[in-house]
């Protein structure tokens, strides 16, 4: 195989890394799997797990068909890759409900929704399919990030802004009943804006950071 | 009376675009104009209503813990849920395949409007999500889940209709480059959103 002789880190696997994190991120430029990225990014937490869950099926998924990918035939590949995906899925789900209980109750359906996350599939169509498993690794690594940094970026502003916390952790002071009695910015008479919390923020928060990458990186805007 | 509120809930309180964000890949990607928008919204009713009393019958008479006491009182103990993802989808895959023989078939005039569209529906989230919310629910019998899934189906095509009609008059409008497209499509979705949060108190 020719890619035996390229270093492992090569400039070209280089770019399989970094560009889904900005120039083709999944989320706000190729619009993939915003299904299920939106709805568990009221606090952080579930935010997290569900990004290590996402990552972890991207990688294995990724690498496990670029294995098998000569031994699939093309007219039933589509509901061979949706059985491998499916069964790491019900893997990471039995690992959650076994480690982290709470959390997996309240991703609750969402979690076997990453079977339908348009990530994986398109990136078992577009990429691992037609690459080595090296490759395909460090694709599903680089895509996998590129969703986690949009939804842990969602999940800070609207956990910041909604509830004052992160990670559960109050960030900005405490707030008791008066304002005589709470402490940091609550205080000076701040209020939680709990509108963030509602699931249209989500929508807006996800618009708002595209217009920001946008206009930092010109060259991804749409021309009608 | 319950059939009715379970389907007003559907459409408007649980809209699976704006409440849950189910379907948002294809809500976003073919919602340029009402035409495909309608096609495609009717393809989804249509698999949406018969993939969720399907997959309704298969959760209750082989995955739920019990559920196989049918088959003599040695079974009763056996819980099979942890199946239910790959039970699910494969039920999903395998019924589009089939709904879109038939159609072909019976109907040559409905696939040739629906054609493309079925086979990208079996990789929509708005249809596993139909088949898991329903597996949370706990619905009484197969007319419900049979219902729920039409309901969830009239709302995911109401609202990629509206967003349709709403990107044909905003082509036309001076929106600053950077939220051209994409940036402007989320922030009129999450409005949308808001208004439909006004339908919340109803309950039949």
């Amino acid at each position: 195989m020719a890619e035996g002789k390229e270093a492992l880190f090569s400039k070209q696997n280089k770019a399989l890394l970094s560009d889904p994190l900005n120039d083709n991120n999944p989320i706000s430029v190729q619009v993939l799997g915003i299904c299920s990225a939106l709805a568990i990014t009221v606090q952080l937490k579930p935010a997290v797990v569900m990004s290590l869950a996402v990552l972890f099926v991207v990688i294995a998924s990724n690498v496990i068909v670029s294995l098998i990918r000569n031994l699939i035939p093309g007219r039933i590949r589509i509901i061979v890759q949706l059985l491998i995906v499916a069964s790491l899925v019900i893997l990471v789900d039995q690992v959650l409900k076994a480690y982290a209980y709470d959390v997996s109750k309240e991703l609750s359906v969402f979690v076997g929704l990453i079977i339908t996350n348009c990530i994986v599939m398109g990136r078992l169509e577009a990429f691992a399919l037609a690459n080595g498993p090296w490759k395909s690794f460090l694709d599903g690594v680089g895509n996998g990030a590129g969703y986690a940094l949009i939804l842990v970026l969602v999940a800070v502003f609207r956990e910041l802004l909604g509830s004052g916390k992160l990670f559960g952790i109050e960030i900005l002071g405490h707030k008791a009943k008066t304002i005589a009695d709470s402490t940091g910015l609550y205080a000076l008479g701040y209020e939680n804006n709990g509108f963030m919390l509602l699931s249209p923020m989500a929508l807006i928060t996800v618009g708002i950071i595209i217009w920001v990458q946008r206009s930092k990186n010109r060259k991804l805007i749409e021309q009608h | 009376m319950e059939y009715i509120n379970i389907f007003v809930k559907s459409i408007f309180i649980e809209n699976m675009v704006f409440a849950y964000f189910l379907g948002m890949c294809s809500y976003l990607a073919v919602s340029k104009t009402v035409n495909t928008a309608v096609g495609l919204g009717a393809a989804v009713v249509f698999v949406l209503s018969i993939t969720v009393p399907v997959n309704f019958l298969i959760d209750s008479y082989l995955l739920k813990p019990g559920a196989l006491s049918w088959l003599g009182a040695d079974y009763a103990s056996i819980d099979l849920s942890f199946l239910s993802f790959i039970m699910f989808i494969a039920v999903i895959a395998s019924m589009v395949q089939l709904v879109e023989m038939i159609v072909e078939r019976f109907a040559p005039a409905l696939y040739g409007a629906l054609g493309i569209f079925l086979p990208l529906i079996a990789v929509n989230c708005a249809i596993l999500g139909g088949s898991l919310f329903m597996q949370q629910k706990d619905f009484a019998n197969v007319g419900e889940s049979a219902v729920y899934g039409l309901g969830s189906g009239i709302g995911w095509l109401l609202a990629i209709v509206a967003i349709a009609a709403i990107r044909e008059k905003i082509a036309y409008s001076h929106i600053p480059g950077p939220l051209k497209g994409l940036g402007i499509t989320f922030i009129i979705t999450g409005l949308m959103a808001i208004g439909f949060m006004s339908f919340s108190g109803i309950k039949l």
